[in-house]
């Protein structure tokens, strides 16, 4: 057992060590590698039909997550991701942790880089904050969300998602509704769907759509109505902290719900839907479309495993899964 | 208005600089003679009796900087700058005088917290330091502080600064009672239900990287409502730090209709563009925040024009742990003192943007006449307040560098040209390198 793994890691170790990389931002990923990844998300779904469902890729490796906001599906994926790459995982949350007694973000993160880990996984309220992890340890650095500015496994996972249900991506026409304001969701996606040739149209209430977004290579519109033109339907979560009294974002959930909402009757047969969780149900999404056949909700999930692992094995490993992929399938 | 220690002046010959001084109609390779600290000569082949002698060969010699808009912490924060270290700080960037602001722990805005600090700077500045007080009492914006004693006790000026006077109406009884001082009221213009919770400037750029946007509208419309409350009251005020497009427009059309307003600018807005900011390094996090490259070019358009007379840099010194968090966590402000002369000079007079006579006059006259403090003049008889500057000498900017006790500066590895080689304050030779 012991010497099967040896000989497996030697032989996906590239020879020289590789330069040191991070997955912080969509916009420090071309579309190769948005190719790359989502091939071997793809491996890594085929692997996960198996019985035993575990790969001993990254066996020996430590990946530490630190998430200092409240996340169900993106840690629960990414400790999974870790897990049946065999690698080692330690989770810390905010509360109960240091920063409950007012240790910086710095402090904490040259604490764990300590352990020498081979990977930080990061979710942080403020934006910027991978970036500074990456500069005071030596791991590589993921980004689970940095305020309101990146979620770049979750663009990925929402392109693995959409090309499995349409075939393609280049040429997609996606409209996002809702928040776009203060969605990390959003900015990544529509750089996302940039770079693989999509098109992106934002739908939203005017205080929440910020002002210069149309610079990221997208349209902005307050009209619902041009959701019908979309292959894929993106609902963001209306962020019900962010609508505190005297915000007047919008006068109230309820007149977001009748004016932006996403109703079956808002939308077109066949179109696809999507919502990066968690629903607010009677809010920005109609409970009839969130159950809907045509809602891709869960299917989104499972791809969040298979593509955080892609991330995870491709940061640790340098380079394409490719030839070899099979090889080391088999192997496991 | 301007507060140092009782020193004897000096006797100095700065020999053959290229002086250059275009309100006294200067620019010629000239010995300068400071006798007990007065200009005495101008002249070539000046004899320099038992003077100390400093070279000029190569080297450019204008009058010195002011600074009418400096954050020296003290009190509450001395960690961060003290008045000897923000002094030193000064005279190594080529000021002969520098204005603190009031916004301290405690607030400047009792006869006694001002005469606790001139007596400080009486026995420990560097250079000359004036202070300005606040206008309304804990910078809270509800009730005017004692101008008249606070003025009497030598406040150079007024300011709330870090603070916008919010109602329109306290804002009136401002101006109105300033004007009773005799000394300049200066705004920190910002409508903050506009800018509330704003990280930097709102557009393209914010919108991609998910910060909250502090527009430009929230400055140019309490711009607008200040310029309007002066006219109304035929009252002198300064503008600080202005940042935006529209600012400078209104700021233009007011002087041109009669308003006694200055205006300022800092070297980063001079700079810089919000496009920076994407590199999230906490050091380009101030307010005003960056703005577009369309506000930047109305703000040196605004710099030549004479629409803005006054360079400062708003020099704002924090704590290095402070800074180091992430962008949104840090708080506003980066320093300046040090590095003023060398970044405008690389940034915008070699690469032809603006004259050099430009850059020395609003660094210097400018700042000056904005709070009649007495302009520095390389004259006979005027006191000796001279720069000596190195304009092709090339450096790094590194912490090392520092004499300020902090190091949140933006020029932070960069190399910049440009370099102040001496600094003649009140007659004293306060810097040499």
């Amino acid at each position: 057992m012991t010497a099967d793994i040896r000989v497996m890691r030697e032989d996906l170790r590239p020879p020289a060590t590789p330069p040191r990389r991070h997955f912080i931002s969509i916009k420090d990923i071309t579309r190769e590698d948005i190719e790359r990844l989502l091939a071997t998300a793809r491996t890594f779904e085929r692997s996960l039909e198996r019985e035993v469902k575990k790969l001993p890729t990254l066996k020996g490796r430590l990946v530490i997550n630190v998430f200092y906001e409240s996340s169900t599906r993106t840690s629960s994926s990414f400790e999974l991701a870790a897990k049946r790459l065999s690698a080692d995982t330690m989770s810390i949350k905010s509360s109960g942790s240091s920063v409950d007694k007012g240790e910086s973000l710095k402090d904490t993160a040259i604490t764990l880089g300590a352990y020498d880990p081979d990977v930080i996984v990061i979710r942080h309220p403020q934006i910027g904050a991978p970036q500074l992890v990456a500069r005071v340890t030596e791991a590589h650095v993921v980004n689970a969300g940095d305020g309101k500015h990146q979620h770049p496994t979750q663009a990925l996972l929402d392109l693995y998602t959409m090309r499995e249900a349409l075939g393609r991506l280049e040429g997609l026409h996606v409209a996002i509704v809702g928040d776009v304001l203060h969605s990390r969701v959003a900015r990544s996606l529509i750089q996302a769907l940039a770079l693989v040739g999509a098109h992106v149209t934002l739908v939203g209430p005017p205080g929440l759509l910020p002002r210069g977004i149309e610079e990221m290579g997208c349209e902005a519109t307050t009209e619902i109505s041009t959701i019908a033109g979309a292959d894929v339907v993106y609902i963001l979560r209306m962020q019900r902290e962010r609508m505190q009294e005297g915000a007047n974002y919008v006068p109230s959930l309820r007149e977001y719900t009748a004016r932006w909402g996403v109703t079956p009757e808002r939308l077109r047969p066949g179109q696809k839907v999507m919502h990066p969780g968690p629903m607010n149900r009677g809010v920005e999404i109609d409970p009839r479309v969130a159950d809907h056949a045509d809602a891709l909700i869960e299917t989104q999930v499972r791809a969040g495993l298979v593509t955080r692992m892609a991330v995870l094995y491709d940061l640790l490993t340098n380079g394409p899964i490719e030839v070899k992929t099979e090889s080391v399938l088999e192997v496991a | 208005m301007l507060f140092g220690p009782e020193q004897t002046k000096e006797n100095i010959v700065v020999r053959g600089a290229r002086v250059v001084d275009p309100v006294a109609g200067i620019d010629a390779v000239l010995d300068v003679r400071v006798d007990d600290g007065v200009i005495a000569a101008l002249g070539t082949d000046l004899d320099t009796n038992s003077h100390r002698v400093i070279e000029g060969e190569g080297l450019l010699l204008a009058p010195a900087f002011v600074d009418p808009h400096v954050h020296l912490r003290t009190p509450g924060r001395e960690d961060e700058e003290n008045i000897v270290s923000g002094t030193a700080a000064a005279a190594a960037g080529g000021y002969c005088a520098i204005l603190g602001m009031p916004n301290t722990d405690p607030v400047v805005d009792s006869a006694a917290t001002l005469g606790s600090l001139i007596e400080a700077a009486r026995a420990e500045a560097g250079i000359p330091v004036g202070f300005l007080a606040a206008i309304t009492k804990g910078q809270s914006g509800a009730e005017l502080t004692e101008m008249g004693e606070l003025a009497a006790a030598g406040a150079a000026g007024f300011t709330d600064d870090g603070m916008p006077i919010a109602a329109p109406g306290l804002m009136r009884r401002a101006l109105q009672y300033g004007a009773v001082t005799g000394r300049r009221i200066a705004l920190h213009c910002e409508e903050t239900t506009l800018s509330r919770d704003g990280q930097m400037h709102e557009g393209a750029v914010s919108a991609e990287l998910g910060f909250t946007g502090y527009p430009s509208v929230a400055e140019s419309l309490m711009v607008e409502r200040d310029l309007a409350l002066a006219a109304y009251e035929r009252q002198p005020l300064h503008l600080l730090h202005l940042s935006a497009w529209e600012s400078v427009q209104a700021l233009r059309r007011a002087r041109a209709e009669g308003v006694e307003a200055t205006g300022e600018v800092t070297p980063h807005h001079l700079c810089l563009t919000d496009e920076a900011i994407r590199s999230l390094d906490s050091n380009l996090k101030m307010n005003p925040p960056l703005r577009s490259a369309s506000d930047r070019t109305a703000l040196i358009e605004g710099l030549k024009d004479g629409t803005i007379t006054v360079i400062a840099t708003d020099h704002a010194p924090h704590a290095r742990h402070e800074k180091d968090v992430p962008f949104e966590a840090a708080p506003f402000g980066v320093t300046g003192l040090e590095t003023a002369f060398a970044a405008l000079y690389t940034h915008l007079v070699d690469p032809g943007i603006i004259k050099l006579e430009t850059l020395l006059d609003r660094m210097s006259t400018g700042p000056a006449q904005a709070y009649g403090l007495t302009e520095p003049r390389i004259a006979v008889g005027s006191h000796a307040n001279l720069v000596l500057l190195d304009l092709n000498a090339s450096y790094r900017i590194t912490e090392e560098t520092f004499r300020s006790r902090s190091v949140n500066s933006w020029l932070l590895g960069d190399t910049v040209k440009g370099k102040v080689r001496a600094t003649i304050a009140a007659g004293r030779l306060a810097y040499s390198a």
